[in-house]
């Protein structure tokens, strides 16, 4: 483990996790059996040959590694540190079960950190095609369709809403999680590929549709930036955040150094933070290094936390206390939240996600003392641009929906990520992001 | 960074800035609004666009806030490091016959554009503008070249009517026939303002000003209740149907940071300001 101390970390946002050290990695590394038909490999959304980087690990040529896993990865520094490897190739490991699964995001965060400040290599841009695509958002989807079109010789322009490029990278990952310098060092090497990066403008207001439409073709990569609230009563008090609004103000905005910086965020004493993701887990986490005491309240039971189980281990112990199989029904306030009235929740049969629906049981509610509420919910596709772009089909959800090449029904018009997908990994975002950009390339030399 | 091209002290602590932001000049329709963050440690804030002439577009705000008053220290020449726009829905504009548009103190800044546009739209435009005393009225000459008509309302009597531009409104609603108002100021003169258009059921626009972050439906700061449902200020708004706004829930979450910004104001104060004042203790 290369994790700080739980007491010590607490108390900064700097990384928990410190990664591991040459030695550690070569040793890690040596553990690989290097299987004839690797599980991780087919656990891995954007087929990374694992086996082939690892093995230069263990020989001490850790750019050649960095170099391998660029070929299909463009955010391994990102990868490593946030995919969810359990259930991805670690989970197919063939040593999981007998031993310990092979740590691969640990020795892909490795290779590329080492990348990153030893060795750092420009990937080579394709022969100009004179071809122009719009890239929309700069997330993970949007980073990847870009570097991939720009590598085969396409002018590439992003548009970034925010005035940081990175999406949610940069506002709802945390730093403790992901620092931002290896972010922004992802973003730097494509602008010094040649991608022209625009902040502040809003596709579809700062840039119009019937602009976008001059380009060749145009990506979407918008993610799933709306956030949803409960629609329970006392949502409006003063104290009440979405995830996304709490997490943006501290990771992007920097309201922890207030008031050094200018952007304010409450400090609770007491937070409830309501969610079993990924955000739930952000979400208590940086409330805990604000000072406050946390409990997460999450419907279900703990097995069944959508959340990386690295960042649930270490939430308990950063001290998150878990308050499982209860659904808050009220905050209570008058002008300030002072609790949060939850009801408890008893698993029944299976629903259509296949775990155990969550039903309430009457007359068992009880009272949460808080004075600060966060909901971590989940986010679906903000819905700003799509609704301009005439003749795009989306979904319930509001999705856009496309086929399986990333192609929605508006012509030249991509779409990858959560914003295609719904809200799921940076992983699953890129995977479907290179796709597009793949027939995105097809689509401009036909 | 985008480029203040002219600043000017319109009233006591009212400034008005053009800054070069092609970007949102050219997309901006009367009613949207921009976003900007000064510097590295600045706070993203929401301006209405008062004007556009060109690649520039004009913001008008009263320094009242750290983020205000430091806006009003700069100069032409100066940058602001970030201008995010244009945002929010365009004020909705038809031929609706005669329209009134009303702008109460700072608020006058987001009138002209609506007046315009509306003017444009082949509508006979009355303006009503007040302030708390003749100084501290702007943009009349503009309003005045705008409109085909213009009322002045000062609550000290210095100007124009003794009174409220609510006081205007309710007289002339009363005279004629009225098809359409835009009301902008403060929370509580939107409040009242528009409850005089109700009984007369009078179409009434209200421009809502909660607080911000991103300014593009990604965090939810902004709700508002509107008709009972929970709307985002700036992506569903910022102008809404007067007669459906929870205006006192508005002017509560207005308020949520009250002590965070006078901490911040003490902060700018004490260490970096630039206005004068005890900066050498």
């Amino acid at each position: 483990m290369s994790d700080r101390p739980a007491d010590e970390r607490v108390r900064d946002f700097r990384e928990v996790d410190t990664g591991l050290t040459p030695d550690e990695a070569m040793e890690e590394a040596g553990r690989c059996l290097q299987c004839k038909k690797p599980g991780c490999v087919r656990g891995c959304p954007v087929g990374i040959d694992i086996p082939a980087f690892i093995s230069e690990i263990a020989a001490g040529s850790f750019d050649r590694a960095a170099a391998i896993i660029r070929k299909d990865n463009i955010l391994p520094a990102v990868c490593g540190r946030v995919c969810p490897q359990e259930v991805q190739c670690e989970g197919e490991c063939i040593l999981k079960g007998k031993e310990i699964p092979i740590n691969i995001g640990g020795l892909e965060r490795f290779a590329a950190d080492w990348e990153r400040i030893h060795a750092p290599a420009l990937p080579e841009t394709g022969k100009p095609t004179g071809k122009k695509v719009a890239v929309v958002g700069s997330g993970p989807a949007g980073l990847t369709a870009a570097f991939e079109l720009k590598k085969r010789g396409h002018d590439v322009t992003m548009y970034e809403s925010l005035h940081k490029a990175g999406g949610v990278l940069m506002y709802g990952i945390p730093s403790f999680r992901l620092p931002k310098e290896v972010v922004q060092a992802e973003i730097d090497q494509l602008r010094s590929m040649g991608v022209k990066i625009k902040l502040n403008h809003l596709a579809g207001n700062s840039v119009t549709v019937d602009e976008l439409k001059k380009f060749d073709a145009v990506f979407i990569g918008t993610g799933a930036g709306l956030p949803f609230f409960m629609g329970i009563p006392g949502e409006q008090l003063a104290g009440v955040y979405s995830a996304n609004e709490f997490l943006t103000r501290v990771n992007l905005m920097r309201a922890d150094r207030f008031p050094e910086t200018d952007t304010p965020v409450k400090r609770g004493s007491r937070v409830v933070v309501i969610g079993g993701g990924n955000v739930a887990m952000d979400a208590a986490r940086v409330a805990r290094r604000l000072g406050a005491r946390v409990s997460l309240v999450y419907r279900r039971r703990e097995e069944d936390f959508p959340a990386r189980k690295a960042e649930v281990a270490h939430a308990k112990e950063e001290g998150i206390e878990f308050v499982l199989c209860a659904n808050p029904v009220r905050i209570l306030g008058e002008q300030c939240v002072t609790g949060v009235e939850c009801i408890r929740m008893q698993m029944c049969d299976p629903d259509q996600s296949g775990r155990p629906e969550p039903v309430p049981v009457e007359e068992s509610t009880f009272l949460i003392d808080a004075d600060m509420c966060i909901e971590a919910i989940g986010q679906g596709p903000n819905p700003l641009l799509i609704r301009k772009l005439p003749g795009v089909e989306y979904g319930r959800k509001g999705n856009i929906i496309v086929a399986d090449d990333g192609r929605s029904s508006l012509p030249g018009f991509y779409a990858g990520g959560d914003v295609a997908t719904g809200a799921a990994t940076v992983i699953l975002a890129m995977g479907s992001a290179k796709n597009a950009a793949h027939a995105i390339d097809r689509f401009l030399r036909d | 960074m985008y480029r203040v091209e002219e600043t000017k002290l319109l009233a006591e602590r009212v400034y008005q800035i053009w800054v070069n932001a092609p970007h949102v000049a050219r997309h901006a329709r009367a009613g949207q609004f921009l976003i900007i963050r000064i510097d590295e440690t600045g706070e993203r804030i929401p301006l209405t666009i008062s004007a556009v002439n060109g690649d520039t577009v004009r913001i008008i705000f009263m320094a009242v806030g750290k983020t205000t008053q430091q806006l009003a220290t700069l100069n032409a020449g100066d940058a602001i490091l970030d201008v995010a726009g244009p945002l929010g829905r365009p004020s909705e504009i038809q031929r609706y016959g005669t329209c009134v548009v009303i702008g109460g103190g700072v608020g006058i800044a987001s009138t002209p554009i609506i007046a315009r546009e509306a003017k444009e739209a082949g509508n006979y435009v009355i303006g009503i503008i007040g302030a708390r005393n003749a100084d501290l009225l702007i943009l009349e000459d503009e309003m005045r070249t705008i409109c085909d008509e213009l009322f002045i309302t000062t609550d000290d009597g210095s100007k124009g009517t003794h009174g409220f531009v609510s006081d205007v409104l309710k007289a002339e609603l009363e005279r004629r026939p009225v098809d359409c108002t835009w009301i902008i100021g403060p929370a509580i003169m939107m409040k009242v303002t528009s409850n005089v258009t109700r009984p007369y059921g009078v179409k009434t626009f209200v421009s809502l000003n909660p607080i911000m972050v991103d300014g593009t439906g990604m965090c939810g700061s902004c709700r508002v209740q509107v008709g009972g449902e929970t709307k985002f200020a700036c992506v569903d708004g910022p102008e809404f149907d007067a007669h459906q706004v929870d205006f006192d829930l508005l002017m509560q979450r207005q308020r949520i940071y009250t002590g965070e910004e006078r901490e911040s104001l003490e902060h700018y104060h004490r260490h970096d300001c630039r206005c004068g004042g005890d900066s050498h203790e």
